[in-house]
């Protein structure tokens, strides 16, 4: 295949675009729906792409460096400081303990000593694209366990950094050469001259960091050229790649280092959100070449052999990640969330490993042995999770029922409250407060544990399955009340509800205007936006400050509300039809302008006339005989 | 002698508008031993503050009940405030007496001049008789309901007018602070028509 660029650009986008979506629908990360891609294209199954695929990864590694320049920006020093014991402590232990034994396995089955200490390294890393997608889809990142997660992940991530310094130490001599064929400095260089000019290049970086670039980035900022500033950005990290690729050093220990120096800057949110894109198309090439270099006919020759090793290194990160756990003193549950999600070997495992192909620390078996293990471990994570899941809201759930018989707490509890967060925990007190005792489901079982022990109801689980449903009194309740945090969680609750407890009231928590259409759309009539109650009610705070009469301002807040929930059920009505939709919203708009201006200034333009005595002044004046029936006013 | 201290409960839904009704608390507030609770300032959810209401009737000697008459009637919130404060077993009822011997007073404003509110007049009741509530409700807590101030035909006042009921109205409050002759007072039908007695020795 060599149809040129743009033909592989097709073929690349095409099976991205296809595949990358459906990984996510079958709730696998994007990363693995990259790789999947990569291995259809790849020379082993449709051929799209043959060697040239190398080719491709040295260019998107590219990906890399600018991930860890962003990881740079977002270490927030004040942040690691406050969680400095768990980063080191939790990240310390689990990363040279995962490493000494997969070093062990390898060595042991006859593998070279450096070789072996490289894949301890490349595998002891988990993978933080997975773990905090999969943590903040179930908002669980809170949770002790997800703190840990979240800790031993940033420790990693920075670990690559010395990791990735510390390859081609471990590769002879002569592939060192292959690997920096870009060196400045001519191989004969004494030690003492190569530190120095390391050291220089580093200081470089930092100063540059400091001194020039924030200068140089507020002057292009103020050409107000948007494009610039992403160009300035790329070319940022470009050149601190090549300067570190001439002194021999690693272009992502640069990078991050800029990232590090950069993340007190105003500049930081800019820098991130015009990189953000090409890191991820980067990266998702970086992927998708990685699968199209996976040796599939490798694997299907040895099912054995990769079998033993995938359950080896699942088996040791298993327990290394259980023991650390236990160490830093986690909760049973909380440690099995802890272990079981970040099981996975990472993706930087195929950074390091392409990096050790490159240094020839590993033959091209190897390396596609490798890969195969890392995205395979990848796909069993989910499918741990959900068993996880399952046995724990099992487990949990047992001691409710066992305490009363079901009937009764059928009887007592009409109100189910889907999510004890903010919202969920405000709400449960102030029924409480009024006698109303409510069943109460919730995702996070440390949550659960202590709402236990204050004696409220809480189930452990996943809201919207059918079965914690129906443990919890569906069938008796007369109101289900829906205060996730994530509305597409809400909304297949909602969707449950509707095909197996039709009977249940349904009350809804939206986060803003869009979702509650979506939720209109599902047929549910009380919705709650959070967005609105409260923001009014500061609004006639602020009135009162001003000094409108609190009463009016009151009166204005409470008619505000109204007319904003009539207008979005009118253009709910219309949303469909996007040109009506533009037209109208402006219409609603105007109408709205209208009417809380009319409140205001022009009070005989509305309906709302109450107290109003200048008619009946004008009447008086200028007839003898006002209107009788408002005489009575004054 | 120390003054009566007067209180003033106050309920206008729509107080900025209101012509007659800033004229009078402008011409009050602030006076000596006066205090002013402007309901709908305080209470805009309707949601009263019964014990912070019930310590101020007992810290004053003079409550004065201000509002515009809608419908016959006082605005809403005034009724809120007599439904929630008025407790029973503390202002009525057994061992209801927190308010013996207080002073009620009603300073009402109406569109309808006094002309209109007669028996041969539009309203075919006068002022007091559509005021009997609240006088009932006075004497139930043992208080004693004085004669209303009323500021009437508001709709026709001019300026000057209103400026010169607001005076009326400050110096009559100052009158009260000094004494309350009770009996005096009971013969006149408005407060307004006790003022006039002395409008000589004011001009």
């Amino acid at each position: 295949m060599s149809g040129g660029f743009l033909i592989q650009a097709i073929v690349f986008l095409t099976a991205a675009v296809i595949c990358v979506p459906l990984a996510k629908r079958i709730g696998m990360s994007s990363v693995l729906g990259y790789l999947i891609a990569g291995i259809l294209i790849g020379p082993y199954l449709l051929g799209f792409i043959g060697t040239e695929g190398e080719d491709i990864m040295h260019f998107a590694e590219f990906g890399v460096v600018m991930m860890l320049f962003l990881i740079g920006l977002e270490l927030d020093p004040a942040r690691f400081w406050r969680m400095r014991r768990l980063v080191l402590g939790m990240g310390l232990s689990q990363l040279l303990l995962t490493t000494c034994f997969v070093f062990f396995l390898f060595y042991v089955i006859g593998i070279g000593l450096n070789t072996s200490l490289a894949l301890g390294l490349a595998f002891s890393l988990s993978s933080t694209a997975i773990v905090l997608q999969t943590m903040k889809e179930k908002n669980l990142l809170h949770t002790s366990g997800g703190q840990s997660a979240f800790s031993t992940l940033l420790f990693q991530d920075i670990a690559v950094i010395p990791i990735l310094a510390f390859l081609p130490m471990l590769a002879t001599s002569t592939n060192q050469l292959a690997a920096n064929n870009h060196q400045l400095l001519p191989t004969n260089t004494p030690a003492w001259l190569h530190t120095l000019v390391v050291l220089a290049a580093i200081a470089l970086v930092i100063l540059v960091g400091r001194y020039l670039a924030v200068p140089l980035l507020r002057q292009i900022a103020k050409t107000r050229l948007r494009e610039l500033f992403t160009a300035s950005a790329l070319l940022l990290v470009v050149s601190i790649a090549l300067l570190m690729q001439l002194v021999g050093l690693s272009p992502a220990l640069g990078t991050f280092l800029a990232g590090v120096v950069l993340a007190n800057s105003e500049y930081r949110h800019e820098l991130e959100s015009d990189l953000e894109p090409f890191k991820g198309l980067l990266l998702g090439l970086f992927f998708l070449s990685v699968g199209a270099a996976i040796d599939l006919g490798l694997i299907g020759t040895q099912p054995a052999n990769f079998l033993f090793l995938l359950f080896s290194l699942l088996g040791i990160k298993l327990l290394v990640l259980w023991s650390v756990g236990k160490m830093f003193k986690l909760r049973n549950d909380q440690n099995l969330l802890y272990t079981l999600s970040m099981s996975q070997i990472g993706e930087f495992a195929f950074v390091i490993l392409a990096f050790m192909a490159q240094l020839n620390l590993l033959d091209k078996n190897g390396f596609s042995m490798g890969m195969a293990l890392t995205a395979m471990s990848m796909t069993i994570t989910p499918v741990l999770l959900l068993i996880n899941d399952k046995w724990l809201s099992k487990r949990m759930n047992r001691v409710l029922p066992e305490e009363k018989a079901v009937s009764e707490i059928d009887e007592k509890h009409p109100v189910i409250i889907a999510g004890f967060g903010h919202f969920g925990s405000t709400l449960g007190r102030f029924l409480r407060a009024n006698g109303v005792q409510a069943v109460y489901l919730d995702h996070d079982s440390e949550q659960v544990a202590l709402l236990r022990k204050l004696g409220f109801n809480v189930f452990y689980g996943d809201a919207s399955r059918l079965d914690l449903l129906e443990a919890a009194g569906a069938k008796s309740a007369r109101i289900l009340i829906s205060a996730l945090d994530n509305p597409a969680a809400n909304q297949q609750l909602v969707e449950t509800v509707h095909k197996h407890f039709p009977h249940l009231q349904l009350l809804v928590r939206a986060k803003n205007r869009y979702d509650a259409y979506e939720l209109m759309d599902m047929g549910v009539e009380s919705i709650y936006r959070e967005s609105l109650d409260t923001s009014v009610r500061l609004g006639v705070d602020v009135l009162t400050m001003l000094g409108h009469r609190a009463y009016s301002a009151k009166r204005s807040g409470q008619n505000f509300i109204r007319y904003d929930e009539e207008a979005m059920h009118e253009l709910h009505a219309n949303r469909h039809d996007t040109k009506q939709y533009l037209s109208r919203a402006r219409q609603q708009i105007e109408m709205q302008e209208k009417l809380l201006q009319a409140e205001r200034f022009d009070k005989t333009a509305t309906g709302d006339h109450a107290w109003d005595s200048e008619p009946m002044r004008k009447a008086a004046r200028g007839n003898t005989n006002p209107p009788p029936d408002k005489s009575a006013q004054a | 002698m120390q003054p009566l201290r007067v209180l003033i409960i106050f309920a206008h839904p729509r107080f900025e508008d209101s012509r007659t009704h800033q004229a009078l608390i402008a011409a009050v507030k602030g006076l000596d031993a006066i205090t002013i609770h402007d309901l709908y300032e305080l209470y805009p959810d309707f949601n009263i503050n019964v014990e912070r209401e019930k310590e101020a009737l007992l810290a004053h000697d003079i409550i004065i009940w201000q509002h515009p008459l809608y419908w016959y009637n006082c605005p809403p919130l005034l009724k809120q405030w007599i439904d929630m404060v008025l407790e029973f077993g503390w202002a009525y009822g057994p061992g209801g007496l927190a308010l013996e011997g207080k002073y009620f007073m009603q300073a009402v404003s109406s569109g309808g001049s006094r002309e209109v509110y007669a028996t041969e007049g539009r309203n075919r009741f006068s002022l007091n008789t559509f005021l009997a509530p609240f006088n009932q409700t006075v004497h139930l807590c043992k208080a004693h309901y004085l004669p209303p101030f009323a500021v009437q035909g508001t709709h026709r006042l001019e300026a000057a007018a209103i400026a010169d009921f607001a005076q009326t109205f400050a110096t009559l409050l100052i009158k009260l602070q000094k004494e309350v002759p009770l009996v005096e007072l009971k013969a006149f039908e408005q407060l307004n028509d006790w003022m006039t007695t002395f409008s000589n020795d004011i001009r």
